[in-house]
C-alpha cells in the first residue's frame, strides 16, 4: 500500500469523501430526515448511531441512491461524492452503486456458488480481460472479506450453504469485488453471533486502508471499536457529529449523553 | 321413508339437540356459564354432532351398500337357463332393475294396485302395462325375470325399511347418550373438537378414496381392454383405425403425436407470453397497472375451453386458412389443424403460466434485489441473473403444471384440431389427439364389451401416466431447489 506511512497521521489529514448538505427524506408524509448536514472522510470508519426509527438507515441509503428503488421516498437536498452531486440528472445511479457499494443488515448471498456471488459485480461491470483476470479479482475479492481460507477449496458450492457469519463476509466479498471506493453497511453484524460479529469488524478495519467505510450499528461498542467517526441521530436529526473518542467521552448535546448512557434509546 | 325425509328429521333432531344441550348444560352449572367446563354452546354442539353424524354416516354406508348386496343376491338367483345367447348376466339384471322399477311405478301412478303388482304372471300384458307409464321393455317378461324382478321390490322395500328404523334409532340413541353426559363436568370442548377432527379426516379420505375409485377404474378397464386387444400391438402400431364391426387397428401413436404436437405448439406460444407478462407485472408494472391487469389476464383462465374451441373454429382457423391456405401459402387444406388448436391454447394456457410465475417471482425475497442493485446491476441484470435464477423451480413447474393441462385438453383439439389420427410433421394438417377420440370412442351407443370402446379406457390410462409423470416430476423439481433462497 503505497499511503501505509501516512497510516499514522490524524484524521483531520484527510480528504472529505462525500459531504452532505441539507438533505431532506420524506416516506410519502413521513419527514423521515431533517436538514442533515454531514462530510464523510475517505480512509476512515465513519459509524451512525441512534435509537431504531432515527433515521441513519435511511441516510445510508440516500449515500447510494438505494432509496429511488422504493417509490414513495423522495430525497432533497444536495449529496457530494469527490465533489459531484450524485443526485444530479446526468449521474447514472446504477454507475454509482458501482462506486458506492452496500452490505446489508442480513447476510443476502445470491442461490449461485461462492465463486459466481463474487464474480457477478465484475461480470456486470466488465472489470476483468478474461476468465484468469477473474478468478484473480474473485481471490483477491475474498481475501479482503477475509473469507478465502475458508471457502478456496469449494467455490462452487452454494453461497447460501455458509454459516451466517460467512454468508456475510462473502457479501463484503461481493461488494468489494467492484473496487467500490465507499462501502455502506447497515447493521452488517446484528444477524450474527459474538465470535461473527469479531471477525466482521476486524475485517472492518483493514477494509479502513483502502476504502471509507460507513457502518450503521446499533451497539454503540461497536461504534466505539471499530469507527474513528460517529454521528449521533436522533428523530431524523443530526444531532451530533465528531471523533469517536469526543462523542463517546465527552458529548456536547445532552440528547447524546442521555442515548450513550441509556436513558433514551 | 324417502332418504330426503329421513335425512330432514335427524337435522330437526340435531338442531333440537343443540338447543337442548346447551340449556341442560347451563342448568346443570346453576346458570352460571362460569362453572362449565366448556363454553355452553359446546355441550349443545357435541349432542348435535351425536345425533347426526352416526346417522348420517348410516345413510351414506347403507345408500352405497344396499344395491350391491341386493343385487348380488338376486344374480345368484337368476338361473344360467335364464340367460338367452348373446346376452349376458348384467344385461338380464338390468331387466330385472326395469321390470321392478316399473312395477313401483305403476303402483304409485294407481294403474296397478299393490296387490295385483305383487301377483302379477308372467304373461305378455306386463309389457304393456309398464309400458303405458312410460316404461319401455326390450321384450317380454319371462317367469325368471318376473321373480327376480319381484325379490328386487321386496327387498328393496325391507332394506328402505330397516334403514329407516336404524336411522331414527341411531340419531335418538346419540341424542340421548350425549344428553346424558351433559353436566358441568364434562369436557365438551375437548369432545367436539375430536369430532371435528374425524370429519375432516373423513372429506379427506373421501377425495383420497375417489381419486383411488379412478384409478383402480381405469387399471380394471384397462386390463380387460388388453385381454381382446395386444398390447403390443396399442403402444408400437402407426394406424389408428377403430370400427365397430371388428378388425380395427388401435394404435396410440398417431394419437399421442397429436398430442405431442399441439401441446409444444401451444407451450411455445404459452410461456414465452406468459413468462414475459410475469416478469413485467412483478418487476416493472406499478401497484395501479398491476391491479388492472393481473385480474384481466386471469379472466382469460376462466373462459370456459369450449368458448375457445369456438374461437379457434370460427376464427382463428379461417384467419390462418386465408394466409396458409390454397389461396395464400397452399399449405393448409382446412381451418382444422394441428396450428390453429395450438395457438388457441397456447392463449389459454398464457394466464397458467403467468400468475404461477408472478407469485413465485415476487415469492423471491426483497433482499436479493437489494444486493443486486446494491452492486450497481440494473433491473434488467438483476431479472435475468439473480431473479430468474432464484425462481427457475417454480418456474419450470408451473410450465410443466400449464404442459399437463395441455396434454389434457379436449374441447380445443375436438373442434380445432380435427378428428383424422395421422403422423404427419406439417402443423398446418388436421391431426387429432388422444382425448379428442376417448369421447369420439364413448359418445353414441357403445358396446362396453367391445375393444372399440374398451380402447377409450387403455388411452385414458396413457394419459393419467403421462400427466401424473409429469405433475410428479414438476413437484420433485419444485421442492428440489425450494430452499436455495431461504
Amino acid at each position: 500500500m503505497y499511503d501505509a506511512p501516512n497510516r499514522e497521521m490524524k484524521v483531520d489529514q484527510k480528504t472529505t469523501k462525500i459531504s452532505a448538505r441539507g438533505v431532506q427524506v420524506y416516506y410519502g408524509d413521513t419527514h423521515a430526515i431533517k436538514d442533515v448536514d454531514v462530510d464523510i472522510e475517505d480512509r476512515t470508519v465513519t459509524a451512525f448511531i441512534g435509537p431504531s426509527g432515527c433515521g441513519k438507515s435511511t441516510f445510508l441509503r440516500c449515500l447510494n441512491r438505494m432509496n429511488d428503488t422504493i417509490d414513495v421516498c423522495r430525497v432533497k437536498g444536495e449529496i457530494k461524492l469527490d465533489g459531484e452531486d450524485i443526485y444530479d440528472k446526468r449521474v447514472d445511479p446504477v454507475q454509482l452503486r458501482a462506486k458506492v457499494g452496500m452490505v446489508f443488515q442480513k447476510p443476502n448471498p445470491f442461490p449461485k456458488s461462492i465463486y459466481d456471488n463474487v464474480a457477478y459485480g465484475p461480470r456486470i461491470h466488465g472489470l476483468a480481460r478474461d476468465k484468469a483476470d477473474l478468478d484473480e479479482i474473485v481471490e483477491r475479492a475474498l481475501r479482503r472479506g477475509a473469507i478465502w481460507n475458508e471457502v478456496k477449496d469449494r467455490l462452487d458450492a452454494p453461497g447460501t450453504g455458509l454459516s451466517g457469519g460467512q454468508q456475510q463476509r462473502l457479501c463484503i466479498a461481493r461488494a468489494v469485488a467492484t473496487e467500490p471506493e465507499v462501502l455502506l453497511m447497515d447493521e452488517p453484524c446484528s444477524a450474527l453471533d459474538p465470535i461473527a460479529t469479531a471477525q466482521v469488524e476486524e475485517l472492518i478495519d483493514e477494509l479502513r486502508e483502502s476504502y471509507s467505510v460507513v457502518i450503521v450499528t446499533h451497539s454503540m461498542q461497536q461504534a466505539a471499536r471499530v469507527s474513528q467517526k460517529t454521528a449521533f441521530f436522533h428523530l431524523g436529526n443530526l444531532v451530533e457529529f465528531g471523533e469517536t473518542g469526543q462523542i463517546f467521552t465527552n458529548p456536547q448535546d445532552s440528547r447524546t449523553e442521555s442515548y450513550i448512557t441509556g436513558r433514551i434509546g | 321413508m324417502p332418504v330426503f325425509w329421513l335425512v330432514l328429521i335427524v337435522g330437526a333432531m340435531a338442531l333440537i339437540g343443540y338447543g337442548l344441550g346447551r340449556a341442560r348444560a347451563l342448568k346443570s352449572a346453576g346458570g352460571d356459564s362460569r362453572v362449565l367446563h366448556s363454553l355452553p354452546s359446546f355441550y349443545g354442539a357435541n349432542v348435535a354432532l351425536s345425533a347426526l353424524v352416526p346417522a348420517l354416516g348410516l345413510v351414506l354406508v347403507w345408500l352405497i351398500a344396499q344395491p350391491l348386496v341386493i343385487n348380488a343376491s338376486i344374480s345368484g338367483d337368476i338361473p344360467q337357463s335364464a340367460i338367452p345367447e348373446s346376452s349376458t348376466l348384467s344385461l338380464v339384471m338390468s331387466d330385472v332393475r326395469r321390470v321392478a322399477d316399473g312395477l313401483d311405478l305403476a303402483v304409485s301412478q294407481g294403474v296397478l294396485s299393490a296387490d295385483a303388482a305383487k301377483t302379477l304372471s308372467a304373461d305378455g300384458t306386463i309389457r304393456d302395462t309398464l309400458g303405458a307409464v312410460g316404461v319401455a321393455l326390450g321384450s317380454d317378461v319371462t317367469p325368471e325375470i318376473l321373480s327376480a324382478a319381484q325379490t328386487y321390490r321386496t327387498m328393496n322395500a325391507a332394506g328402505s325399511w330397516m334403514l329407516t328404523a336404524l336411522v331414527l334409532a341411531l340419531a335418538f340413541g346419540g341424542f340421548v347418550f350425549a344428553m346424558s353426559r351433559t353436566k358441568a363436568e364434562f369436557r365438551a370442548r375437548n369432545v367436539v373438537e375430536s369430532g371435528i377432527r374425524v370429519l375432516l379426516v373423513a372429506a379427506a379420505s373421501i377425495a383420497i378414496l375417489t381419486t383411488l375409485g379412478i384409478v383402480l377404474s381405469l387399471i380394471f378397464n384397462t386390463i380387460e381392454f388388453f385381454k381382446l386387444y395386444p398390447a403390443s400391438e396399442f403402444f408400437t402400431s402407426l394406424t389408428w383405425a377403430p370400427s365397430f364391426g371388428g378388425g380395427s387397428e388401435l394404435g396410440i401413436l398417431p394419437l399421442l403425436w397429436g398430442t405431442l404436437y399441439i401441446s409444444i405448439i401451444a407451450l411455445l406460444v404459452a410461456v414465452p407470453i406468459g413468462l414475459f407478462a410475469a416478469i413485467y407485472l412483478s418487476e416493472y408494472a406499478s401497484p395501479a397497472v398491476r391491479g388492472v391487469a393481473k385480474p384481466l389476464i386471469e379472466i382469460l383462465a376462466g373462459i370456459p375451453t369450449i368458448v375457445y374451441g369456438l374461437f379457434a373454429l370460427l376464427t382463428v382457423g379461417p384467419l390462418l386458412l386465408q394466409v396458409f391456405g390454397d389461396e395464400g401459402l397452399g399449405w393448409m387444406q382446412a381451418g382444422t389443424a394441428v396450428m390453429t388448436a395450438g395457438l388457441v391454447m397456447g392463449v389459454m394456457l398464457i394466464p397458467f403460466v403467468s400468475s404461477l410465475s408472478d407469485d413465485i417471482i415476487n415469492a423471491v425475497p426483497q433482499a436479493m434485489r437489494d444486493g443486486s442493485y446494491g452492486l450497481g446491476a440494473t433491473k434488467s441484470e438483476t431479472i435475468r441473473q439473480v431473479i430468474l435464477p432464484a425462481a427457475l423451480p417454480g418456474i419450470v413447474g408451473a410450465i410443466l403444471l400449464a404442459a399437463s393441462r395441455a396434454i389434457g385438453e379436449t374441447m380445443i383439439v375436438v373442434l380445432g384440431a380435427g378428428a383424422a389420427a395421422r403422423l404427419s410433421m406439417n402443423p398446418f394438417d388436421a391431426m387429432t389427439t388422444v382425448t379428442a377420440k376417448i369421447v369420439s370412442q364413448l359418445t353414441g351407443d357403445a358396446d362396453f364389451a367391445s375393444p372399440e370402446a374398451l380402447v377409450a379406457f387403455a388411452l385414458g390410462m396413457t394419459l393419467f401416466v403421462i400427466t401424473l409423470g409429469l405433475n410428479i416430476f414438476a413437484l420433485y423439481i419444485v421442492r428440489k431447489y425450494r430452499e436455495q433462497y431461504e
